[in-house]
């Protein structure tokens, strides 16, 4: 019988396995690649052995101090919001869930807003994540409290967008408040998401809660599987949707609250990443979490190099890079889903 | 296995759907469960697959499902839900592929005993043929045999199927009743939820007939199935018959309507 109907392709583990490892090869390539170019011309091996050996010489100084940075938080906020708008879709089982679209970025902008104005982002390091990730989660139970069980694109999408304004609202009113323009003016450039001009610190301030969230997140994949038929299939083979709930919820908040809280929102890396992996893993949700980690860190990687090879002075944000490329992407997803019902 | 429904009561938004119910089923038992629509068979169902929060108490061998724990009742009752909506593209085998899901390790891969499950649990159904094909690429008819392979996949002691023939047509909806009884006769348990009397009173060992929340009868197809009541859950009456040495049933007037009543 099993001669008979031998195991396909795209069922075997193995050819998803070689999959993901081709994805995080891409993804250091990249890396190396945004290591390598920059404003400044670097000698990439002397400047890494300056550094190893530390000797503080000018090309070691701008690799860690400049490039390294710039090229570990791309990948990890990247593999951070692919992973959680794959995860957000599987929950909700649609594929127009995204951080930013469902304004979980926003509300975590928001978060981390106020504790810059508050003032706790001087007291200690972490409040500045933790300020996002509180807004992250807020975001989260407040839509799955809205849309409950198996949302409908236009609910899903309604109430992103009332989160949205309203994280935005509060975002505007505390810049409405700010004590002088200056600080008003550093918060608007924030907010529009940049990798630029972050250091060593804010990686090892957010690695931590990044690996937290991925961890929770993949937890979730066999369950995310099960969610493909309903809710009700999925208890009956055995899920707690209760726990899984609050592994996702979790999950997105940690790694998405702590990615927005350092970069400002960077917007639909979560939308078009899975969407076009998805095809490659067989539509199976729970294999898309790694895959769309990595995916993400490539896109977000790829966009901060191509906005460093602009001749564009200032430097364009990330988040508006990504905003121009997401936003007509989510067009035509709408466009195709309305066709299709 | 043994399962013990005990007065079991359900109220949904304010409204109680179900009351006072008392069911026993057994492996090796072909069960269907009839009645009119929001007779509460859907309800009782999800009651007895423990997805629904109630009064009274379910046992299964004599256990509540907490003692059992969610992992393990998962691999001895499989439930196939109304309405079959399937969220992503996946190809038929991966559909299929997951109700091995309760008995894989965390982490861990498929088997050759999950590939077996999986291949037997299509050719039972007639499905092996579109494997490979997408679910949005399958006509319903072809989409409900996935997933009742799905189901099957499972090689649960008990099988609740709702509505399990909807969107089949005759020859498959025959073939469908059939392969339940084969696999009650394997000694599973099957309770089915079913509109059509006539494939009920000629396919099941026993029904189960429910209205407005209770258990009207419950007992072997012709008990069941008399004009009394027919009239009193459904409203109707029927037309009998005999092939093949068997008593058939067919809905054949409604009683509230003049024009068939005649």
């Amino acid at each position: 019988m099993s001669a008979a109907l031998d195991t396909p392709a795209a069922l075997a583990p193995i050819a998803y396995w070689r999959l993901v490892l081709l994805l995080a090869l891409a993804t250091l390539a990249m890396a190396a690649v945004s290591l390598a170019i920059g404003y400044a011309r670097l000698d990439l091996w002397a400047a890494l052995a300056d550094w190893l050996a530390g000797r503080q010489t000018l090309p070691a100084l701008v690799l860690a101090e400049l490039r390294l940075p710039r090229a570990v938080l791309g990948a990890l906020v990247g593999f951070s919001l692919g992973m959680a708008g794959a995860a957000m879709q599987g929950l909700l089982r649609n594929p127009l869930a995204e951080p930013g679209i469902l304004g979980i970025s926003s509300a975590a902008a928001f978060g981390a807003v106020v504790v810059f104005y508050s003032g706790f982002a001087g007291a200690f390091a972490l409040a500045l994540p933790l300020g996002g990730i509180a807004g992250a989660m807020l975001a989260v139970l407040l839509l799955y409290g809205f849309i409950g069980r198996g949302a409908g694109t236009m609910t899903l999408i309604l109430a992103g967008v009332a989160i949205n304004s309203f994280a935005g609202a509060m975002t505007s009113l505390a810049l409405n408040l700010a004590p002088n323009p200056y600080a008003a003016l550093e918060i608007v450039f924030w907010l529009m998401g940049s990798l630029a001009d972050r250091s060593l610190v804010h990686v090892w301030l957010v690695l931590p809660l990044m690996l937290l969230g991925w961890a929770l997140l993949l937890s979730c994949a066999p369950a995310l599987d099960g969610l493909t038929l309903g809710e009700d299939t999925a208890r009956s083979l055995g899920f707690d949707l209760t726990w899984l709930r609050a592994r996702l919820i979790g999950g997105a908040a940690l790694s998405v609250g702590s990615a927005v809280a350092v970069t400002g929102a960077i917007g639909f890396v979560g939308l078009v990443v899975p969407h076009l992996l998805r095809p490659l893993i067989g539509h199976r949700p729970g294999r898309l979490l790694l895959v769309s980690g990595f995916g993400g860190a490539i896109l977000t990687l790829a966009a901060d190099t191509a906005l460093r090879l602009l001749p564009i002075r200032p430097e364009l944000k990330l988040g508006v890079v990504t905003a121009l490329i997401g936003a007509p992407f989510l067009f035509s997803l709408i466009h195709r889903l309305r066709q299709e019902a | 296995m043994l399962i013990e429904a005990k007065d079991i009561a359900v109220a949904l938004g304010g409204k109680p759907v179900l009351r006072g119910i008392d069911l026993t089923l057994r492996t090796g038992e072909l069960v269907g469960l009839i009645g009119p629509n929001g007779a509460g068979k859907t309800t009782l169902l999800r009651v007895i697959a423990n997805l629904l929060p109630h009064a009274g108490a379910v046992l299964y061998d004599r256990e509540p499902a907490k003692a059992i724990g969610h992992k393990a009742l998962a691999r001895r009752i499989a439930f196939l839900a109304q309405g079959g909506a399937v969220h992503w593209q996946m190809r038929a085998e991966a559909v299929v592929a997951l109700g091995r899901l309760p008995h894989r390790r965390p982490l861990g891969e498929m088997t050759a005993a999950d590939q077996d499950a999986i291949a037997r649990a299509m050719l039972a159904t007639d499905a092996a043929s579109f494997r490979d094909r997408t679910l949005d690429s399958l006509s319903g008819g072809e989409r409900m045999r996935v997933l009742l392979a799905r189901a099957l996949a499972v090689e649960a002691e008990m099988l609740l199927a709702d509505e399990p023939l909807a969107g089949l047509d005759p020859r498959h909806q025959l073939e469908a009743m059939t392969l339940l009884r084969r696999v009650a006769a394997s000694g599973a348990g099957v309770v089915v939820v079913l509109h059509d009397l006539t494939l009920a009173g000629r396919f099941c060992d026993r029904l189960v007939l429910l209205d407005q929340g209770r258990i009207l009868a419950d007992g072997p197809p012709d008990a069941v199935l008399g004009d009394d009541h027919l009239s009193q859950a459904f409203g109707i009456s029927v037309a009998r018959g005999r092939r093949d040495g068997e008593d058939f049933v067919l809905p054949w007037h409604s009683l509230n309507d003049k024009e068939t009543a005649r």
